[in-house]
């Protein structure tokens, strides 16, 4: 394994229903190195979203301990939490959440402004990121100008504008049709390549064959950890289709 | 986020939901307008008065009769004069800088002119009353000294007066019967209007003082040279306080008052008067302020419980924008500028509003009307406090969201 970007150890989150206690997570530990490629797969209530809320810094564990590049995540107050999730995180959803009212480029420089850049700058580096995803000449166009597949690249644009450590992108397959779901794992892939570390939730096993490695969770446990002997190449897959 | 950004935002948002916006502001456009309308119409009748006040004179003092002490009975003021011409004068004299001390024998009664009649204010003056009073004459003369000394029957009329007995025409040279006895009108005044307690200045017949102690009004006074009042004018530029402690003292001294002994007379400054008719302007500006107060909390209101709604509505792009890294200060921040800005916009069209409101009050009216710079400080400054007090709990509601429930609300 390369240098470890990931270190989980004993993660546990429990939801409190009422009077009810819902256990979520379990008890789960792991590493991840950078620059690679994860799909987490599960059935719906085995625990993979929590899994990825926690890795995202959008929720904060019961117990157990979450370092990302270092930093003990897992003990940083709400604002400094905000500020990782700025810096280090990148998002990917399955329902693109973009801003409705804001052009693609406005979308894709968001971070940006929370980061306290410039506005040239801001500009500049988000056509840069829109560019990389082939969206440069929709720069001013509203999310609800754009097909579905140019929605999600946009939000991958987002993702990958402050140069985060980890991008995570849950179901981001799961608004879209066969070939633009290729397209898009041709995308990551490439951004893959290059040295981008991602963890992908998806339910598809098809999608999961694209990624270096599957872990699967069931109940709040992680149940299996497995590479992937065949990686598939999503950009292969797509001139098969054509 | 610069604020900038955080306002272009708020713009942005607000501009989404034209209609909606447009409506809630619509309760601080009232009250604003109500405050720029009503401090404007209430300053230009404040103005107007002061105005008046200064025609009357700020460097007048007024010297009345007081309580009588008669073996042991305190009589009433003004039950008995015992001001006389002959203090009026010692006051002329003996106090610097007094330009004028006029005394006034006062009472009304009967003029008749042909078979026209009319009941009005007769006052017996000598030559100092119209400097006092700063009164010209539109037609005619004033009374001359030959007039004052040999107590002539002859006489000035205010304009109503000129207006009840001879409509339009000229009434100088006429001849009038004042109680009975005829006087020659030789002069008109000049119109002055109202004065401050709403009475018609212009309702009124001058006459010489010794003629009107000795056939009209002269009857019942105890004294032969008593007189109703003193109107003295002090130069501009004079301490008025100062000069009230001298006429004080003179008239103590000419009364022979032993100390310890209360005047026999009451001194009023007339600038006195201006303050108790300020603290009158003041009592109707705080009922204006409390109307005003009840409209902005109205549109407080209306803004706090949009504000609430559009949290709610929101509440997804405030996950979006907690994902990718937005403290609870800018989410917080993000709402409440949103809501200034939606009770400031509120502020300006109600401060149009206002102006155009007070300008109709005094084309349709005929008000006076000033519109103050303070006013509209005032205006802004409301409306920006009632933004952020009726913006802060919705704004704070939202900037209390966790991402994870606020990206799962659909």
């Amino acid at each position: 394994m390369a240098e470890p970007l990931i270190e989980v150890e004993g993660l546990s989150r429990t939801y409190h229903v009422g009077e009810v206690e819902v256990p979520a997570l379990r008890d789960v530990s792991l590493r991840l190195g950078k620059g690679e490629f994860v799909a987490v797969m599960g059935p719906s209530g085995s625990g993979k979203s929590t899994f990825m809320n926690l890795l995202g810094g959008l929720d904060r564990p019961d117990a157990g301990r979450y370092l990302l590049a270092g930093e003990d995540v897992s003990r940083l107050d709400a604002d400094a939490l905000a500020a990782a999730r700025n810096r280090l995180l990148g998002f990917v959803f399955q329902n693109f959440n973009l801003l409705p009212r804001a052009s693609a480029l406005e979308n894709v420089e968001l971070p940006l402004v929370y980061a306290g850049v410039p506005a040239a700058e801001r500009h500049r580096r988000a056509m840069e990121k829109l560019a990389q995803v082939g969206l440069a000449e929709r720069a001013r166009h509203l999310p609800s100008q754009l097909s579905g597949g140019q929605q999600q690249r946009v939000a991958i644009a987002r993702a990958l504008v402050n140069a985060p450590a980890l991008v995570l992108a849950d179901e981001p397959t799961g608004a879209l049709d066969t070939r633009t779901s290729l397209e898009l794992m041709a995308l990551l892939q490439t951004l893959n390549g290059q040295g981008l570390t991602l963890v992908l939730v998806t339910h598809e096993p098809d999608i999961a064959q694209f990624a270096g490695r599957i872990l699967l969770f069931r109940d709040g446990r992680l149940v299996s950890d497995r590479p992937v002997t065949e990686r598939h190449s999503a950009a292969a897959a797509l001139a098969a289709t054509a | 986020m610069n604020y900038l950004d955080t306002l272009r935002a708020a713009l942005r948002s607000l501009r989404a939901n034209r209609l909606r916006s447009a409506l809630t502001t619509l309760g601080i456009v009232i009250g604003i307008a109500a405050v720029i309308t009503m401090l404007a119409v209430g300053e230009g009748a404040r103005r107007k008065v002061s105005e008046q006040m200064q025609s009357l004179g700020t460097n007048l003092i007024l010297v009345l009769p007081g309580t009588v002490t008669s073996g042991g009975v305190r009589l009433g003021s003004g039950g008995r004069s015992n001001l006389t011409e002959t203090d009026a004068r010692a006051i002329r004299t003996e106090i610097p800088g007094v330009v004028a001390a006029a005394p006034v024998l006062r009472g009304s009664g009967q003029v008749v002119y042909g078979n026209l009649n009319w009941s009005t204010q007769l006052y017996g003056i000598d030559g100092d009353y119209l400097i006092s009073r700063d009164w010209e004459i539109t037609r005619g003369r004033k009374l001359d000294d030959s007039d004052l000394r040999g107590k002539a029957k002859v006489a000035l009329v205010g304009e109503t007066v000129a207006q009840m007995l001879f409509g339009g025409t000229d009434p100088t040279g006429q001849s009038i019967r004042v109680k009975s006895v005829p006087f020659t009108i030789v002069g008109l005044l000049a119109g002055k209007g109202q004065n401050v307690m709403g009475q018609d200045q212009d309702d009124v017949v001058l006459v010489p003082i010794g003629a009107a102690r000795g056939r009209l009004l002269g009857q019942n006074q105890s004294r032969p040279d008593s007189v109703n009042s003193i109107t003295v004018k002090m130069a501009d530029g004079r301490d008025m306080l100062a000069a009230e402690t001298q006429v004080r003292a003179l008239l103590r001294q000419k009364h022979r008052l032993q100390p310890g002994h209360d005047d026999d007379f009451n001194i009023r400054n007339l600038s006195e008067i201006v303050e108790a008719e300020q603290a009158a302007s003041g009592a109707l500006s705080a009922l204006l302020a409390a109307i005003a107060s009840v409209s902005l909390l109205v549109g407080g209101i209306g803004i706090m419980n949009i504000m609430l709604v559009s949290v709610t509505e929101r509440t997804r792009e405030i996950g979006i924008r907690l994902a990718v890294g937005a403290r609870r200060r800018d989410i917080l921040t993000q709402f409440m500028v949103e809501a200034v800005t939606l009770s400031l916009l509120g502020g300006v069209v109600g401060v149009a509003l206002g102006f155009g409101g007070g300008l109709l009050v005094q084309r349709l009216l005929d008000w006076p009307v000033l519109f103050q710079a303070r006013a509209v400080l005032l205006a802004v400054i409301s409306a920006s406090a009632v933004g952020i007090f009726f913006g802060w709990y919705p704004a704070r509601k939202a900037s209390r969201l966790t991402p994870v429930e606020a990206l799962r609300h659909d």
